[in-house]
This record gives structure tokens, sequence and C-alpha cells, in this order.
């Protein structure tokens, strides 16, 4: 990791924030580009959550007795069921630290 | 002055609550950051430049997977893609001001202070002094996402590896769904991102999936959103 890999990461973030600030003195996005926007965490995240879950070590697709699969299951429960964020991190882990060193020991 | 005063402390009253959530978000970004072997310096700093945690936990990910700058700078550019909207929907409110405060205002327009400054902003259009509460409400999350981050970094430190922490970097990504999952149209868009990097993740060269991913899901977003339009 580089400095400079950072520095232009910020720089570019920083304009996602500035620019419609700078330019627009309405809001001129149309609606439609609106909800595409809305729709940015439901398209980012699961590319940054299924691939450690689902695939092992070497990269193959690893479906049997995988506890993180079922960890995350029971996340997406409770997070359905209490919309609270610590909840279904903290059950989440909590479940996956059983599975690893209780039931697959 | 004192209406100033006032409006800076709702921000930081209002988006308080908010913070509970990002105290153990930013301790886990920094013992992952510890835990890949980055410096203290380097982690911290991203806090500081950056200052935006989902993407800069996609950065730690990508950096462990070997990722190039390139890939990297596009990908967490991605993902701050919504700030846009952030910013699009505040230039009604905040065009006016000096550049000054644009500069400083702009830095902290995150997810948080977006949510919480959007409702005031609402409700207190008349009010000359609004934008103190963007003020509040946005350096609050700075100075909290600063002290946890400082936190995961001397925990990272002396947190065993056996934890298989790097776990919670999915499960932090899952939490910060949960007001979608019950839209099923979010359901299909996250299914598609998931799947195809999944897919992707091995036969996607320079460590792109992520990017190609989210293309393909907004494509399927797009879509939706024209047929939902049509349907009107």
């Amino acid at each position: 990791m580089h400095w400079t890999t950072i520095i232009y990461c910020g720089i570019l973030t920083y304009l996602t924030r500035f620019s419609m600030i700078f330019f627009l003195k309405k809001d001129i996005l149309n609606e439609k580009t609106k909800k595409v926007l809305t729709y940015v965490p439901s398209a980012i995240f699961p590319a940054i959550i299924f691939p450690p879950i689902f695939l092992d070590a070497t990269g193959s697709i690893d479906i049997d007795s995988n506890p993180k699969i079922l960890a995350a299951i029971i996340a997406i429960i409770i997070g359905y069921f209490s919309k609270s964020i610590i909840a279904t991190i903290l059950v989440g882990l909590a479940f996956y630290w059983f599975l690893i060193f209780v039931y697959y020991q | 002055m004192n209406n100033r005063f006032k409006t800076l402390s709702k921000g930081i009253i209002d988006v308080s609550p908010l913070m509970i959530p990002v105290v153990p978000f930013g301790i886990i970004y920094g013992v992952i950051g510890m835990e890949l072997g980055l410096s203290a310096y380097m982690t911290f700093g991203m806090s500081i430049i950056i200052f935006g945690g989902a993407s800069q936990i996609v950065l730690l990910q990508l950096f462990s997977g070997g990722a190039s700058s390139f890939v990297t700078i596009t990908s967490v550019t991605a993902v701050n893609s919504r700030h846009l909207l952030y910013g699009a929907v505040f230039s009604e409110y905040l065009f006016h001001l000096k550049l000054r405060w644009k500069i400083i205002l702009s830095y902290v327009l995150i997810d948080q202070a977006f949510a919480v400054s959007n409702i005031y902003f609402k409700k207190n259009k008349e009010n000359k002094f609004k934008h103190y509460h963007l003020l509040g409400a946005g350096f609050t999350c700075w100075t909290i996402w600063q002290i946890s981050t400082i936190l995961g970094i001397v925990l990272g430190s002396v947190v065993p590896e056996e934890l298989g922490l790097s776990f919670t970097i999915s499960l932090t990504f899952l939490a910060l769904l949960i007001n979608d999952f019950r839209k099923y149209k979010n359901i299909i868009v996250m299914l598609v991102s998931g799947i195809v990097a999944t897919i992707g993740y091995n036969t996607i060269p320079f460590q792109a999936y992520i990017i190609v991913a989210t293309l393909s899901a907004l494509s399927v977003a797009t879509i939706i959103t024209l047929i939902e339009q049509k349907k009107k």
C-alpha cells in the first residue's frame, strides 16, 4: 500500500462530496438517477460480503460445513427482525465463534 | 451567535444515536488494518484522508488481495459515489454559502450526517444558520470515527489472529444493508452483485470483481427503475 494510492482515494472521495455542492445551485439530478443511486449500497456491499464467505483459502466454492455461511444466515435473520446494526454484527460473530471453537472442534 | 450555537448543538445531538454502531465499525477497521500488516500511521492516515468507513474497509480487503492501485482507487470511488446523491440533495440548501464553507462541509458530508441534516434542512428552510447543523453532525462523526480507529489500532496489536476477525468485514457490510432486506428489488440487486463477485473472484483479472459486480448490479437496478417508471 502506498500513500499516493490513499491520497488519490481521498481526493476522489472528497470530490464525490464536494462536486455537487460546488457546481449545482439546485438539485438537478433527475428522479431516475437518484433512484438508481439509492441502490449503490445494495449493488456494492454484496460484492464485498459474498466472496470471503463462499470461497475457501484456495478460491474454490465451499458450501459444505462452512461456518461462515451459517453465521451469515443467522446474522441476516437477526438483522431482519432487530434492524439493529450492532446486534447483527455481534450475534453473527458470537455464532461464528461458537461454530469454529465449539461445534466443529 | 446564540442561534448558531443552538443549531450546531442540535446537529451534535441529532447525530449522536447514529454514532453507536460507528464505534465498533471503527474498531473493526483499525483491528483489521493492523492484522493485515499496515502501519499504524497508514491505518490512521486513511481515516483522516479518506474519512469513509465502508470504502476504507474495501481498500483494506483489496490490499490484502493484492489489487493494483488503479483497481483500488476505482473501487473506493465507486463505493463513495453515493455521496454524489447527498451533495445534489444539499446543493439547494448550501449553494448560497461562501466557498470556504462548502470546502469544510464537503469533508464531513457522510451517510450519518446526511441522514440527520437532511431531515433538519427540510424542516428549517428559514434558519439562516442551518448549515451549522451539518457542521455539528459532521464533525461529531469525524471525531468518533478517529477515536474508534485509534482504539482499533491499539486493540489490533493485541487481538490474536485465530479469532477470525476478518469475518467481521462481511458481517459489518451485511449489517449496513439490514434496512434493505425487506425490499425485494434491493434483494435482487444484492444477489446479482454477490453472485457475479463470487464467480468473478477468480475469473476476473486484477481483482476487478468488485467493480464488475457493482456495474452488473447497477445495470439491473437501472432496468428495475425504468420498468417501475413505465408502470406509472
